[in-house]
């Protein structure tokens, strides 16, 4: 089977360089209202042109809908992404999150109209805090970062409601994902990387040495980025803890947790969920997302603004947390986002839950189990959990690197892995299939790989080519910036 | 369950290929001391049917038939179905963030085109692919102009400022050494310029101007621009209704060096509040110290035209703790959304659209002054908004005119407890007539 | 990789030609392999006075970003301005059309910074 689009050519004008005319798109409402000739304004504030097209619906229905053509999606095929748990995005959210009610709430609107939706909140906070172990949960953040920005805030304002102005350091192993010390670094700390062991885990020898009194706490991902379980866990947070840190955890993994572990039981004090990864809201081509944090109770008194109170079986929106350290967005959170994850969580419940981890650490495993002999696995002592990392170590000497075999994979259909990193090994294939896959996709996914990587390095290079576009230069698109149309150059 | 396509034959067989007996095999690497040892207390599982059902009784209690004349930052916005269908295909809604730019062109060209349409609408020289939404989106432009600036100290922010957007700097600046200082506002709603003058120094990093203020009031772009004149003091512009560009002059024609706005304004559903999208944009000369993502234009080996993500060498996954923000997803799907809604609006379109919201709110305002004794708290021109004062309990009034079938406006004692009569009152192309003229009775009413 | 004899080396792959108490600034053949094509290069600013060891500048490929490092303090004396609309220069060029930056320094101070030969610097390269 192939699940490309052979032959078809892309070629799409971009919507300025439509001809010039006086269409529209939209009829707006009619207003009974006389609308006066010039406008109510002063008219030295008044605009000239400002340049957008004039498209009529059908020709923006048309322009739309060929740029959707010409996209891999998750709904069009496998995107075993580590790290990024691109898992099915169920259908009936779109309805949930589109019911009028919800989507046509404003968030001023007076107490008593936002009730229903208060609570489906407050039932979500409830059942991640159950999921993780974790005593509460804020939904403010947008994003998986954004809550990591947050938990690293909570951490800060914890040591400094105790005095404890020393600890400036946050301890990031270097397997970490890229947000993880570009928020320490937002929020002043200062990183400091702990060189993995050679097993893949965390090195509790470094640790020790690292640890100390000007350390504010630790950021691990568990399972790692390398898709390993850090087995030394416990010994890692009573550790950290001992010394006066504390842990976050970076939940981007959560898909391997859920119903077997919780991070609260393993020590960690806080940590951030993204709903477009454990819980199937969707990706849209980068967002939005949510980074739902979740904490113990130490943390409780610095949680953003507004908290989701039961009072008497009816929720409400606490203001007035004395030592809140204030608020990290607008509003609420990313509500429609919300909406899908609830729905999710509800729809799977707990035995569903579960299952869902169990049928991802076995979709894992059973990867690993068909490309082990074929590609090197740079940590073979420890079994991977929901994903598995391969290099391109035993292909080096074929010259074919892993762009080669990630750019082959595109020819077939498949989106790559992700790929180059984690960077504590050099070609990284960082495999995640999620529970939403057949082990048909995944025979073919395998078997595919292998054959890629028996071909001539010289064949891969050319790859891909039955893609609307052949491989983009992003050297040029770096050295000469044009980010609008209107610096595209003329002529 | 129907999501998980192995059935139990299918898994035994996986995990006869891994070669262990059973799925807990898999786990032997979590202590026994953390793994769980009871099912998580967590409803069973739910059919889609009674969940929607659910669904559909929590979402009962907002009263979608009422006429509301709720603004405040976030807007009612006539949206064109058209939006709705085409953003939800599948190709937009399930595809991954586009860092495989062979497959991934229909989300890329749409980014630039959102890219494009931003830059046109706000007069700035780039605009990226997006942020959260304008409150965070404010910080990180601190942030930005504090790389620029790195030994100027001290923020200068107009009282006009969003309240939410002014809280959340505050948790932002937090760990730093920046300092807020607070420009007030006149009797006419507008920023006191003179004083701002005053406190321009060689320490001022930057001035934050709310175009179109919390108060509905439009600030005076032309002679913020003049008190900064001479002082290196950057120039962030914030707007929170961007339909008004649509006759406006824009920020970029005032010399605003960044740009952060609430782009839930132009077509995305209110939603409670989430998700939004934030727009940010600023001048060529700082676009390798801005954060978010960035679409550029460039060609594939055939030469033919080709978009990418580009400059990603200011974000995380590769400077990580020198990166410009920490930010990875952003509101992609927001941003496509927004293009759409643009796209079909067009040149007339919005401009129509801004004549009308500032039509509707004119007609609204001459009446309540002929028809009420309700007085307007300031004097300075609005868009689509404006703050009355009431002679009672506001929080009371609008409870009862709830009662009655009517969302009668944001309560300002929300942000200020003090003001038990502040009512910001907002007009868009969503309301009738004759829901204002009802509005106007129930205030005349009051006095 | 090519290594040049009459030029002083950095363990971060810098060289350095010392001229009398001018000293001329650039990476090496084997930073400008690693680092891929070239596509921004941000320049100190003429005049600026620096510190040992102190980051001057930053050279930015596609992937990555690295850090442009100078042993000895001193002030920057020029920059080469071709570098902005070429910075593949770094590419072709490294050891010549190349340079990066021309800082006055002081002649004593050499000694105390640690510079590689050419042999030692193809050493270090090698060892890995």
């Amino acid at each position: 089977m192939t699940a490309s689009k052979p032959g078809l050519g892309f070629e799409e004008s971009l919507i300025f360089e439509y001809p010039d005319s006086k269409n529209r798109g939209v009829e707006l409402p009619e207003t009974e209202i006389d609308l006066p000739e010039s406008p109510l304004l002063d008219p030295s504030w008044v605009r000239g042109k400002i340049g957008l097209p004039n498209l009529s619906e059908p020709e923006v229905v048309r322009h739309f809908t060929r740029l959707s053509q010409w996209n891999f999606s998750l709904d069009g095929g496998f995107y075993p992404l580590g790290s990024c748990t691109m898992k099915y995005n169920p259908k009936f959210h779109e309805t949930a999150a589109a019911i009028e009610g919800f989507a046509s709430a404003h968030p001023y609107a007076p107490p008593g109209c936002n009730q229903g939706i208060k609570q489906l909140l407050y039932e979500l906070e409830q059942d991640l805090a159950e999921i993780s172990g974790m005593d509460a949960v804020s939904l403010q953040p947008a994003a998986g970062s954004h809550g990591e920005m947050l938990g690293l805030m909570l951490i800060r304002a914890y040591h400094q409601d105790r005095g404890d102005v020393k600890r400036t350091k946050i301890l990031i192993p270097d397997s970490a994902h890229g947000t993880n010390p570009s928020s320490a670094a937002i929020c002043n700390f200062e990183p400091v990387t702990l060189v993995s062991g050679g097993n893949g885990l965390i090195d509790l020898g470094a640790l020790d040495k690292a640890m100390d009194d000007t350390v504010a706490g630790i950021m691990i991902t568990n399972p790692n980025t390398c898709g390993l379980f850090e087995t030394q866990i416990v010994e890692v947070c009573d550790l950290v803890h001992q010394r006066g840190g504390l842990v976050y955890l970076d939940g981007a993994n959560m898909n391997a947790l859920v119903g077997i572990t919780r991070p609260g039981d393993m020590g960690a004090d806080v940590l951030h969920f993204n709903t477009h990864k454990t819980f199937s809201t969707p990706h849209g081509g980068g967002g939005p997302g949510a980074g739902p944090v979740g904490v113990k109770s130490i943390l409780v008194p610095y949680l953003p603004t507004p908290i989701l109170r039961d009072q008497g079986g009816k929720i409400i929106l606490d203001h007035s947390p004395e030592k809140s350290i204030g608020k990290v967005r607008s509003f609420y959170g990313n509500v429609g986002v919300l909406i899908r994850a609830w729905a999710y969580i509800k729809t799977l419940g707990a035995s569903g839950l579960k299952e869902m981890t169990c049928s991802a650490v076995t979709n894992a495993n059973y990867l690993l189990a068909l490309l082990q002999d074929e590609f090197d696995v740079p940590f073979p002592e420890q079994r991977p959990m929901h994903e598995v990392l391969l290099t391109d170590k035993k292909q080096q000497d074929a010259h074919i690197t892993t762009m080669d075999l990630a750019k082959g994979l595109i020819e077939n259909g498949f989106h790559p892995p992700t790929i180059y990193f984690p960077l504590v090994v050099s070609g990284a294939m960082l495999i995640e299939p999620t529970e939403t896959e057949s082990k048909q996709t995944l025979d073919h996914f395998a078997d595919t790989l292998i054959k890629l990587s028996k071909l001539e390095a010289s064949t891969l290079q050319q790859f891909p080519s039955a893609v609307p576009v052949g491989r983009v230069d992003e050297v040029l698109a770096a050295r000469k910036p044009i980010l609008s149309a209107a610096s595209i150059p003329k002529g | 369950m129907r999501y998980f396509p192995n059935d139990q034959d299918t898994n035994q067989a996986m995990l006869n290929k891994i070669g262990v007996d059973q799925v807990s095999d898999l786990f032997t690497s979590i202590p026994k001391s953390i793994q769980l040892d009871r099912p998580l207390d967590i409803s069973a599982p739910r059919s889609e049917f009674s969940l929607l059902k659910e669904l559909k009784e929590k979402a009962s209690s907002y009263p979608v038939g009422h006429s509301s004349f709720l603004g405040g930052g976030v807007y009612r916005r006539f949206i064109p179905a058209a939006v709705g269908a085409l953003a939800s295909r599948a190709e937009f809604l399930t595809a991954y963030t586009p860092y495989q730019p062979e497959i991934s062109q229909g989300s890329l060209q749409a980014m630039f085109e959102f890219q494009s349409l931003l830059t046109l609408l706000t007069g700035m020289d780039v605009a990226n692919a997006s942020m959260y939404e304008a409150a965070s989106g404010v910080a990180e432009a601190v942030m930005m102009a504090s790389r620029i600036r790195p030994k100027a100290k001290k923020v200068l922010v107009s009282a006009g400022l969003h309240p939410e957007y002014l809280e959340v700097l505050k948790t932002y600046l937090a760990p730093g050494d920046l300092q807020l200082v607070q420009v007030p506002v006149t009797p006419s709603g507008q920023t006191d310029l003179e004083a701002l003058a005053n406190l321009l120094d060689s320490d001022s990093l930057c001035s934050i101007l709310q175009v179109i203020n919390f108060f509905g009031v439009i600030e005076d772009q032309a002679k913020h621009q003049q008190a900064l004149e001479g002082s290196k003091t950057l120039n962030i512009s914030v707007m929170s209704d961007l339909s008004a560009l649509g006759l406006l002059k824009p920020p970029g024609d005032f010399g605003a060096d960044i740009f952060v706005g609430e782009a839930q304004s132009l077509g995305l559903p209110l939603s409670y509040g989430g998700p939004n999208l934030g727009v940010f944009a600023c001048k060529n000369a700082y676009l390798r110290k801005m954060p978010g993502r960035l679409v550029g234009l460039s060609e594939d080996t055939h030469g033919k035209r080709a978009f990418c993500l580009t400059l990603s060498t200011r974000e995380q996954h590769i400077r990580r703790e020198k990166a410009t923000s920490n930010i990875c997803s952003n509101q992609a799907h927001c941003a496509l959304w927004v293009t759409i809604y643009l796209s079909l609006l067009g040149e007339q379109g919005i401009r129509e659209l801004a004549e009308l919201n500032l039509g509707l709110a004119d007609y609204a305002a001459t009446q309540i002054s002929e028809k009420t004794r309700i007085k307007r708290r300031f004097t300075g021109s609005v868009y689509n908004e404006f703050v009355l004062d009431l002679p009672c309990n506001a929080t009371l009034w609008i409870d009862k005119l709830m009662q009655e079938g009517i969302l009668a406006g944001v309560d300002l004692s929300r942000f200020d407890q003090s003001d038990e009569g502040g009512l910001l009152v907002c007009f868009t192309e969503t309301n009738s007539k004759e829901e204002i003229d009802l509005l106007v009775s129930k205030l005349g009413e009051l006095a | 990789m090519e290594v040049r004899a009459e030029l002083n080396y950095t363990e971060e792959h810098e060289w350095i030609l010392i001229e009398g108490n001018q000293a001329t600034l650039g990476i090496t053949d084997f930073a400008q392999d690693k680092l891929g094509d070239v596509v921004f290069v941000e320049l100190p600013e003429e005049g600026t006075l620096i510190e040992a060891n102190e980051v001057v500048g930053n050279i930015e490929s596609v992937k990555a970003v690295s850090e442009i490092f100078f042993p000895l303090s001193g002030e920057i004396v020029s920059v080469n301005k071709d570098l902005e609309e070429e910075p593949e220069l770094i590419n072709t060029s490294p050891y010549e059309e190349g340079w990066i930056t021309k800082i006055q320094i002081e002649p004593a101070d050499i000694s105390e910074a640690s510079l590689m030969n050419a042999e030692e610097y193809q050493a270090f390269c090698a060892a890995g």
